[in-house]
């Protein structure tokens, strides 16, 4: 394409203008979009931003992590709970390619984040200066949108841009990379907030026959089941979502990015689907007759193999992104729009409905499933503590008021399994990316997203260790976080595959690992360690009492598994029990 | 399965710097072939035209429309068969001035080839010739045996039988 950079104009009225250096304009920007906390890493080629950072710290608080992965992961948790924008920062080259990983999780998580990155001067650009790197070329493919600007004109039309396609429709990641002289140019600053782009069509326009098959559909099935996902959270069509379900009396299961739209102990709610969700919801996906997926995108962690999955159903899906319908499970009716608006348009048109016999299946295969599984991981009776326990144990404290992020692996399955919520917003997981590292940093945001809230991190000891040095920015922040390890001396997914399907060949999972509550105390953070079940509630307790950060590692039985499991290529109906 | 077909895919986009590499990126993430890519301007003033040529299942294709739409400064993209669109390539062939008269041959299958002669001086002569693949393969057969000092041949370029509303379509996303 050509070399022109154009920048539509969206709109013209121009704001009472100010000249302004770059690297001014930047935070004004910022402040304009009503970002209040950011977080990041300084660097050669974004000093300029952060000598405003300076000037404007009573505005703006900047967190700076231990790595700029940390950073990302940070803005991310900031942004699941608050439903706001999470801002991360970075300087160039390496300080770029480090947001990657936290971008790359934004994107397939859908979670609204501007990433803004210094980079060389303009004259220097493709010159192999030093800390330069093709940061647009890098994360293109991870990004919803991304922009270099070389000139400092550009930035308040650009960042406007950024932050109206990050939040809008389905959200995702945009990342802004500036060039040192852009920083330093001066300019005569306006800012107008961006309401559209040529282009872009954020949310597809609602079709009412669509909602009308849906609803005679719904209306007329006998053995219904809805799916949700993070689509009816980032859609803040809870209220919505809950309506429907009462009114229609469908059994809802959920995704573990869906989990807490509606409280855990709602009566019409089932339970989790996918490779490790519940065993009723997942063997009656190949039961009911209308599958309604509300707000998620048929994951094959979800799906398991899709040859096999609710062949027998008519599949009714709302979603908000074209792109989704079709990809993986055709669709008899899609119904596209923001979930608020297509759940509340369904409402009215939807019979009143109990399907007492279909929701007592339901029962049955969860008695099933808590006699096998549940009550031995909740209640165990075996010497060694189990991760539930420690779930259980939290949720009987926290009384599902908190908000729990998990890493990746055992632990994070069992903590979606088994925690509990009443409010929305409360589940900060690596859904798609599965990101081993992500809790920690992302409980840091998670707390300054909803500081009134005790924020619970429940991480394993592999992805502990891959982000660690964020203790360091608890440390200096002082964020009342709270960390459990679930401490089994494993890689435990992994350990867990190798003993199923690689006849126990352990290849590379045990670690041998640090005395974690000393290296806690290393940084001043109240800790403690727990092997017997007798210590657990009371740790547990003085955790969640504790004013400021306190990390627990809890010593857990080493070579435990999570069951119901689909394994990979079977089908939901042949989940496992043992 | 259904069977792979060659498709014509029409991207109308905004100009920006990038958005080949996002567009391509698509392909690429799904280990698509692009057999021939053109871009150019179209007929809105500020829309650009990406053409791409792939073989493809329909199931597949109907995919990666849905992501190429996705894009933020992607305003709409088609997908069409051979039957569905007018299409052709062009092609440049330099070739040594001396053969022009030595050689009676290479007058009679540049006449019958309907290409058209762009230059010539003492050294060479450009061929160009624009037409559906086949013709050109056999003209580059045919001044093979003759020798081609250079060649080189364009991605395709099409329109499409039916309508492209581009343009309400833009006046829609201003709404």
């Amino acid at each position: 394409m050509g070399n022109t950079q154009t920048i539509k104009l969206q709109d013209t009225a121009v704001e009472a203008t100010q000249r302004l250096t770059g690297k001014e304009a930047i935070i004004k920007c910022l402040l304009a979009e009503g970002v209040d906390t950011l977080y990041g890493y300084p660097g050669g080629a974004i000093m300029p931003v952060y000598d405003e950072l300076y000037k404007y710290q009573d505005k703006l608080h900047h967190v700076l992590t231990r790595h700029e992965q940390g950073a990302t992961h940070a803005a991310q948790g900031y942004a699941r709970v608050s439903g706001k924008v999470g801002v991360a920062i970075a300087t160039s080259g390496p300080g770029a390619t480090n947001l990657i990983t936290g971008i790359a999780d934004a994107q397939i998580d859908s979670t609204p984040m501007v990433c803004i990155t210094g980079q060389v001067a303009s004259h220097l650009l493709g010159s192999d200066a030093f800390q330069e790197t093709d940061i647009i070329g890098i994360s293109t493919p991870v990004t919803k949108w991304n922009y270099q600007i070389t000139k400092a004109s550009e930035i308040p039309e650009v960042l406007a841009k950024a932050f109206y396609i990050a939040k809008s429709g389905r959200p995702g990641p945009v990342l802004i990379d500036i060039t040192k002289d852009a920083q330093f140019e001066e300019f005569d600053f306006a800012y107008k907030k961006c309401k559209a782009v040529r282009s872009y069509k954020p949310v597809p326009k609602l079709n009412p026959d669509s909602v009308k098959a849906a609803a005679d559909l719904i209306n007329n099935a006998k053995k219904p089941m809805i799916v949700w996902g993070q689509g009816v959270i980032l859609g803040k069509a809870e209220e919505e979502f809950k309506a429907v379900v009462e009114k229609s009396g469908v059994p809802a299961a959920w995704t573990i990015l869906g989990v807490s739209a509606i409280p855990t102990d709602h009566p019409l709610n089932v339970g989790m689907v996918g490779m490790h969700g519940n065993y009723g919801p997942n063997v009656l996906t190949n039961e009911c007759d209308v599958l309604i997926a509300i707000g998620m995108r048929f994951d094959d962690r979800v799906t398991g193999n899709l040859e096999t999955y609710a062949k027998q159903a008519k599949v009714i899906h709302f979603e908000i992104d074209p792109a989704e319908v079709n990809k993986n499970v055709e669709a008899d009716i899609a119904v596209l729009g923001n979930s608020k608006e297509t759940l509340a348009a369904l409402l009215p048109l939807l019979e009143e409905k109990q399907h007492t016999d279909w929701h007592n299946r339901f029962k049955e295969l969860y008695q099933i499933e808590y006699d096998k599984i549940i009550k031995n991981d909740i209640t165990p009776e075996k010497e060694g503590l189990t991760m539930g326990e420690v779930l259980e144990g939290i949720n009987k404290v926290s009384k599902g008021d908190a908000v729990i992020v998990s890493d990746v692996g055992q632990h994070q399955m069992i903590a979606c399994r088994y925690a509990k919520f009443n409010k929305s917003k409360s589940n900060v997981t690596s859904g798609g990316l599965g990101t081993m590292g992500f809790a920690l940093p992302a409980a840091i945001g998670a707390k300054m997203g909803a500081p009134n809230r005790p924020v619970v991190a429940i991480i394993g000891d592999g992805g502990y260790q891959m982000t660690i040095q964020e203790l360091g920015t608890i440390f200096q922040t002082k964020v009342p976080v709270k960390i459990v390890v679930l401490n089994n001396d494993f890689l435990g997914m992994v350990r867990q595959w190798q003993q199923l399907f690689f006849d126990r060949r352990y290849a590379s999972t045990e670690l041998i690992n640090p005395d974690f509550v000393a290296i806690a105390k290393g940084y001043f953070i109240e800790a403690k360690s727990v092997s017997k079940r007798e210590d657990l509630a009371g740790a547990i307790s003085e955790m969640l009492a504790a004013e400021g950060p306190y990390f627990l590692e809890v010593k857990v039985e080493k070579e435990d598994n999570v069951f119901p499991m689909i394994p990979t290529g079977a089908s939901v109906s042949d989940i496992r029990l043992e | 399965m259904s069977e792979t077909k060659t498709y014509t895919v029409s991207i109308y986009t905004e100009n920006n710097v990038g958005l080949l590499n996002r567009i391509s990126a698509i392909f690429q993430r799904r280990k698509i072939n692009i057999e021939s890519l053109n871009t150019s301007i179209s007929e809105i003033e500020g829309v650009s035209k990406f053409t791409i040529v792939i073989n493809l299942t329909e199931d597949r294709v109907k995919k990666v429309i849905g992501q190429l739409e996705k894009q933020v400064e992607v305003i709409k993209a088609y997908y069409h068969t051979d039957e569905e669109t007018i299409f052709l390539e062009t092609c440049l062939f330099k070739i040594k001035s001396d053969l022009l008269f030595e050689e009676r041959q290479i007058q009679n299958i540049i006449k019958e080839s309907s290409a058209r002669i762009v230059t010539v001086n003492k050294e060479f002569f450009v061929l160009e010739k624009a037409g559906r693949r086949s013709e050109i393969d056999l003209l580059y057969r045919e001044l093979s045996a003759f020798g081609i000092m250079q060649f080189t041949r364009s991605g395709r370029i099409s329109v499409s039988k039916e309508e492209m509303k581009i343009s309400s379509m833009l006046a829609e996303f201003a709404e």
